[in-house]
């Protein structure tokens, strides 16, 4: 059976969750939210779901399907903010601008005062990314994306994490997966490395389509498959729509 | 008990120009719309308005009714980017004062507990620091000497906020999903306006609803406004969902200015009676 893209892509996802145990999982996207129900189901049972809203779910339902479903607790915006506090959350966020040092902006483009353009705003970055493990989705690998400085810092990259000494020790970015692969920050000087490349993906295009220089380790594996269970999860049980892959293809 | 029952226009003359105002709800969700569009066709202007923005941020700023915004995001949620605020934002019309989530939080409880500041980890090493220079971080007293962000209190003049029922008194009832922030926004606030779907006897408040609903005491409340579709467009559940072909015609106008004007001729420069009815024919 052939794996395709956003599988692997999924798979990469949901293998950010694992060791977390009994924490929030904050999904941000299609297949963020895929793959964290993945680690549920597969390895890690201990995580946390809330269907985007402010119920904790007790089951692990598909996607856009809107299937009533069972609630285990109460989970409001103030509450959220209670959790991000605590650090028993790992939040999977976007990126319009992310550089070697994992600094992230999904904020404005531009001169703050007057950007450019307005994007998100900083959101849930600042606090997120300082108190609790925070991975990275990127769905359109780019040197847009994967440039040399960011234009406004949303998400506190290592660089500045390392610049804050103790106050930074919650600081944790896990990974950042993108159509083209998955990157990590396990480097003496804690810049990006290209830990795996997805099947059919070459290390060149993952090179020529980022803004900064990779750590390119002497080895660097493929991205693993998934077994004929997740397979089987992925398409049959948490995505019959095939929503992840449309947000591959945006 | 105090009969607190106002109109939207009564509400509007107790405010001023100039004024901080926070508005509750979160994004395109149960905001208090009608009182937001009485502020619109208002006289009012150089207000701050303090916000988990949506349409209340964006139809202000285009109305230019706003100096500065103090937010950490503004979206219709099904929309993602508020098109209206983002034109003030690229033109340079409004001052913005932004934070991360949870620090608005945290500098609206700071105010609602009378403290000049709460410390956070949230904010430090990310670039809320360079954009808000007044912004001062505090060393803690303890062994552990941490360094933390000082968020300052957020103080408001008034607080807005729509709930799904409310008593003439001021207790009010949210039955959707999400109290949001609206019971932080009242305590945070000298003056405090809530409207509601309907007003009704205190009794039916918890005759089908569980006490833990009745998250706004009249003591958090000076105006109480009955407001039928008064979040309309913003989602008000369980009594109406979020209206997405009209906030699809509010989003449009924000490219023509010519649209925006007989979007603003017939649903803001109108009474809320003309409103229900401009939507119900629309």
């Amino acid at each position: 059976m052939t794996v395709e893209r956003h599988e692997y892509c999924a798979l990469a996802l949901a293998d950010a969750f694992r060791g977390d145990g009994e924490i929030l999982a904050s999904p941000i996207g299609n297949l963020p939210t895929i793959a964290a129900r993945l680690a549920k189901l597969v390895f890690e049972p201990g995580l946390l779901l809330t269907d985007g809203v402010a119920t904790l779910l007790a089951e692990v339902p598909p996607i856009g399907v809107g299937a009533a479903i069972m609630a285990e607790g109460f989970m409001p915006y103030r509450s959220v903010f209670d959790v991000v506090w605590s650090g028993r959350r790992h939040v999977i966020m976007g990126a319009s601008q992310i550089d070697r040092y994992g600094n992230q902006n999904i904020c404005a483009i531009g001169d703050y005062r007057r950007p450019a353009a307005q994007l998100l705003g900083m959101r849930g970055a600042p606090g997120n990314t300082i108190n609790h493990p925070t991975t990275y989705w990127i769905p359109q690998h780019s040197k847009r994306v994967f440039c040399a400085k960011v234009d406004v810092v949303s998400g506190v990259g290592y660089d500045r994490a390392r610049a804050l000494g103790p106050s930074a020790r919650f600081h944790e970015i896990r990974r950042v997966v993108s159509n083209l692969g998955v990157f990590d920050f396990a480097t003496p000087d804690r810049t990006m490395r290209l830990a795996s490349v997805h099947p059919g993906v070459r290390i060149e295009d993952v090179v020529e389509n980022t803004g900064f220089e990779l750590v390119l380790p002497p080895e660097i594996p493929p991205t693993r498959s998934p077994t004929q269970e997740e397979l089987r999860l992925l398409r049959e049980v948490l995505d019959p729509k095939g929503l992840g892959k449309k947000e591959l293809l945006q | 008990m105090i009969d607190k029952r106002l109109s939207e226009d009564e509400v509007i003359a107790e405010l001023r120009d100039g004024m901080v105002i926070g508005i509750g709800g979160w994004a395109s969700r149960r905001k208090p719309m009608s009182l937001v569009r009485a502020i619109a066709r208002s006289t009012l202007r150089d207000l701050t308005i303090v916000s988990y923005a949506g349409p209340d941020v964006g139809l202000l700023c285009a109305l230019g009714k706003v100096k500065r915004v103090v937010f950490g995001f503004a979206s219709l949620d099904s929309i993602p980017l508020e098109p209206h605020f983002r034109n003030a934002r690229q033109r340079g019309l409004i001052e913005s004062e932004e934070y991360d989530e949870g620090m608005l939080q945290w500098g609206l409880y700071a105010a609602a507990s009378r403290l000049p500041f709460l410390p956070t980890r949230a904010g430090l090493g990310s670039d809320v620091m360079r954009i808000n220079p007044e912004l001062r971080t505090v060393r803690s007293p303890y062994a552990d000497g941490e360094e933390l962000v000082a968020m300052k209190a957020l103080e408001l003049d008034v607080a807005l906020i729509h709930m799904n029922r409310a008593d003439r008194s001021g207790n009010g009832q949210f039955l959707g999903p999400d109290p949001y922030f609206d019971p932080l926004f009242c305590q945070a606030a000298k003056r405090r306006f809530m409207s509601a779907e309907s007003i009704v006897d205190t009794a039916e408040l918890t005759r089908n609803a569980s006490l833990l609903t009745l998250c706004i005491n009249r003591m958090m409340v000076d105006g109480v406004v009955e407001a039928p579709l008064g979040a309309h467009f913003t989602e008000c559940l369980p009594d109406y969902p979020r209206d997405e072909e009209f906030q699809k015609k509010y989003a449009a106008t924000a490219k023509d200015p010519a649209l925006f004007e007989s979007f603003v001729d017939r649903y803001v420069r109108v009474s809320q009676a003309e409103y229900i009815q401009a939507v119900r024919t629309a």
